[in-house]
């Protein structure tokens, strides 16, 4: 199987989506995957990233003025059938009336190739994907993972030039989940082909992408690497949708955001875009905070609650002038009580800053 | 467990029920293969009013059998289309289509019957044709059909399957006859069963529609209850039981199976 000859790079240009029931799917996109990448789409329920599938896919038809280009062919109007995508689908979609071999084969008799050619490719695939004992077994007889990998061998038979996945993983157990993606982006990349996936986890997610895009209600908040997202969010939709965030809302004072009693020391790179008194909100990750003694803190509280997860434990605290408790996550293997004093630590660099509080109350 | 009274009242009920409804057809079967039904089976069992049926009204055996079939045919290229389309659509015209085709299971097959003479009776040549019974089964049986195979429809998700064969370059018609068709072959097959036993056994409609030339077995044997002797009507029964019994037996060993989903 060579696809990184077959396989193009995608251009979407002013896509919109708009429903028969003038509902507005899809705002206006502009989105560029390159030839071999593998591009998430990721977000909650509604937000529109099925449908840049299906857009992509074919299945549905964007507004007019929209482009779709697959390589230099534009194909905004061309049928699903005609497009040359490979799609697996959330529910799999495979044939009941046909065995595991003729579902893998489906692509090729549509397509009237040989019968030696089609028994070839069906081998290859049989072995690829270790179905060699099931070629005869019926659908209703296979696992969930089993049909997942018949679903995927269907899809990519045929050397699609992009290949589209609609939450393949989401029908399968936690433990088939996390092999299984390790499987298949491994086997995306030894084929060198584009791929669009499709996911509302955000684990699988940094796991399967080159790139992650993240759709809030119709449109692209944030498309970058997993790093990007994760270290260096853009919105506070972004940085509370992977993984989680830690929210200090205050004053900017001097080189610090300040709240109450309690002030975090920000690097200067930060505080010297804003100005003096200016409400700003400070985030960081559970795991860049670190708990050290009472007295010599600049941020202190209480803790809440404590978890212990196996590699690290999670402790709440609860901070005077902070809403929500702090999470921070303890990789020493240290016993927490309800009601311990503790400081909390923040590095600068493991800050991130998001203005435009607007009306929000601000405890200071 | 050990099986109390109660058991036993209930197993003699449904005994007695189903003695109800099959001594009939058992006395009416020996009837058919008897000398003189009144001297009863020690007069001696003669296939002799079979023959007699046969002679007689062959033709409308015949009649019966090919409208049947072609009834099937036509419920089979337009039922099945059209139930794709009722589990596709979601309109107001696929609703108003889907009551019209429940409609006649509503109406008496005369009032269907009275509708057709009064449109399509003067037009002579298809008056006097088998054709015009034919139209009255379809209308009749056509329901069932599309029923049938639409549960099937909207027990698979066949829009996926649809979906998956498209994006596999598979044009409209290899979705259609590759994976729509194959899929619902239950709720096809159990609807042919029934156009063919609905068919087959149509009196109401048929005994309006029909002209002295173009006479189904039922009307025949409606006939033969009016004017001939016992002996021959039973015979002409136990041939059309033999007819019908193997398709309602398919029928019931089809709804047995369970059903495949997607």
């Amino acid at each position: 199987m060579k696809n990184a000859s077959t396989s193009v790079a995608i251009t979407l240009k002013q896509v919109q989506k708009t429903f028969s029931d003038g509902t507005l799917a899809l705002k206006p996109l502009d989105l560029h995957i390159e030839k071999g990448e593998i591009l998430v789409l990721l977000g909650p329920s509604g937000c529109g990233k099925t449908t840049t599938l299906r857009l992509i896919a074919g299945l549905e038809f964007c507004d007019q003025g929209g482009q779709i280009l697959f390589g230099e062919r534009d194909v905004t109007n061309v049928a699903i059938e005609q497009r040359r995508v490979g799609m697996v689908f959330q529910s799999y979609a495979l044939f009941p009336n046909m065995n595991v071999s003729e579902n893998i084969a489906y692509g090729l008799r549509v397509r009237g190739e040989s019968k030696e050619l089609k028994e070839k490719k069906v081998q290859e695939m049989l072995e690829l994907f270790d179905l060699e004992p099931y070629a005869h077994r019926g659908i209703d007889q296979l696992s969930g993972g089993q049909r997942q990998r018949v679903a995927l061998a269907r899809a990519i038979i045929t050397e699609p030039e992009v290949l589209l996945l609609d939450e393949p993983l989401s029908a399968l157990d936690a433990l088939l989940k996390k092999r299984l993606r390790t499987d298949i982006n491994a086997l995306l990349k030894r084929l060198g082909i584009t791929a669009v996936y499709v996911t509302h986890d955000q684990e699988e997610a940094m796991a399967m992408g080159d790139r992650i895009a993240i759709l809030d209600r119709g449109e692209i908040a944030q498309i970058g690497t997993a790093e990007e997202v994760y270290l260096s969010p853009k919105s506070e939709f972004v940085a509370n949708f992977i993984g989680q965030m830690n929210h200090f809302d205050g004053l900017l004072n001097g080189q610090a955001l300040s709240f109450r009693s309690n002030f975090i020391p920000l690097p200067e790179t930060l505080y010297s875009t804003y100005k003096e008194g200016e409400r700003i909100r400070c985030m960081t990750r559970p795991e860049d905070v670190r708990l050290t003694s009472f007295e010599d803190a600049t941020l202190k509280g209480a803790v809440s609650h404590s978890v212990f997860l196996g590699d690290r434990t999670r402790v709440l605290v609860s901070v005077e002038g902070v809403k929500e408790l702090v999470h921070v996550d303890c990789f020493e293997r240290k016993r927490y009580s309800k009601g311990d004093r503790v400081g909390l630590v923040i590095p600068p660099l493991c800050l991130v800053l998001l203005p435009n509080l607007g009306s929000e109350e601000v405890v200071c | 467990m050990k099986k109390g009274m109660y058991f036993y009242l209930q197993l003699a009920f449904t005994l007695l029920v189903c003695a109800f409804l099959i001594v009939p057809i058992f006395m009416s079967i020996t009837a058919g293969l008897t000398n003189n039904y009144f001297v009863g089976v020690k007069s001696g069992l003669t296939l002799r009013w079979v023959e007699q049926v046969w002679t007689l009204y062959s033709d409308t055996i015949w009649l019966t059998m090919e409208i049947a079939l072609v009834t099937t045919l036509v419920n089979l290229c337009v039922g099945v289309p059209c139930a794709y389309y009722l589990a596709r659509t979601r309109s107001k015209l696929s609703a108003f289509l889907d009551e019209c085709l429940t409609l006649p299971i509503a109406i008496p097959g005369m009032a269907i019957a009275l509708g057709l003479i009064s449109v399509y009776g003067g037009i002579s040549e298809f008056r006097m044709s088998w054709l015009f019974i034919l139209v009255g089964h379809v209308i009749f049986t056509l329901p069932f059909m599309v029923k049938s195979v639409l549960a099937v429809l909207q027990s698979i998700n066949f829009r996926v399957l649809e979906e998956g064969a498209a994006s596999l370059g598979a044009s409209f018609w290899q979705r259609f006859f590759h994976v729509i068709v194959p899929n619902c072959k239950t709720g096809i097959v159990s609807g042919i069963l029934m156009t063919l036993t609905l068919s087959a056994g149509e009196f109401n409609l048929t005994w309006m529609l029909h002209t002295p030339l173009t006479k189904t077995l039922p009307v025949g044997l409606a006939d033969s209850y009016a004017s001939m002797r016992l002996e021959v009507s039973s015979a002409y029964t136990l041939i059309f039981l033999g007819m019908i019994l193997p398709l309602l037996i398919a029928a019931q060993w089809l709804n047995r199976k369970p059903k495949r989903t997607a």
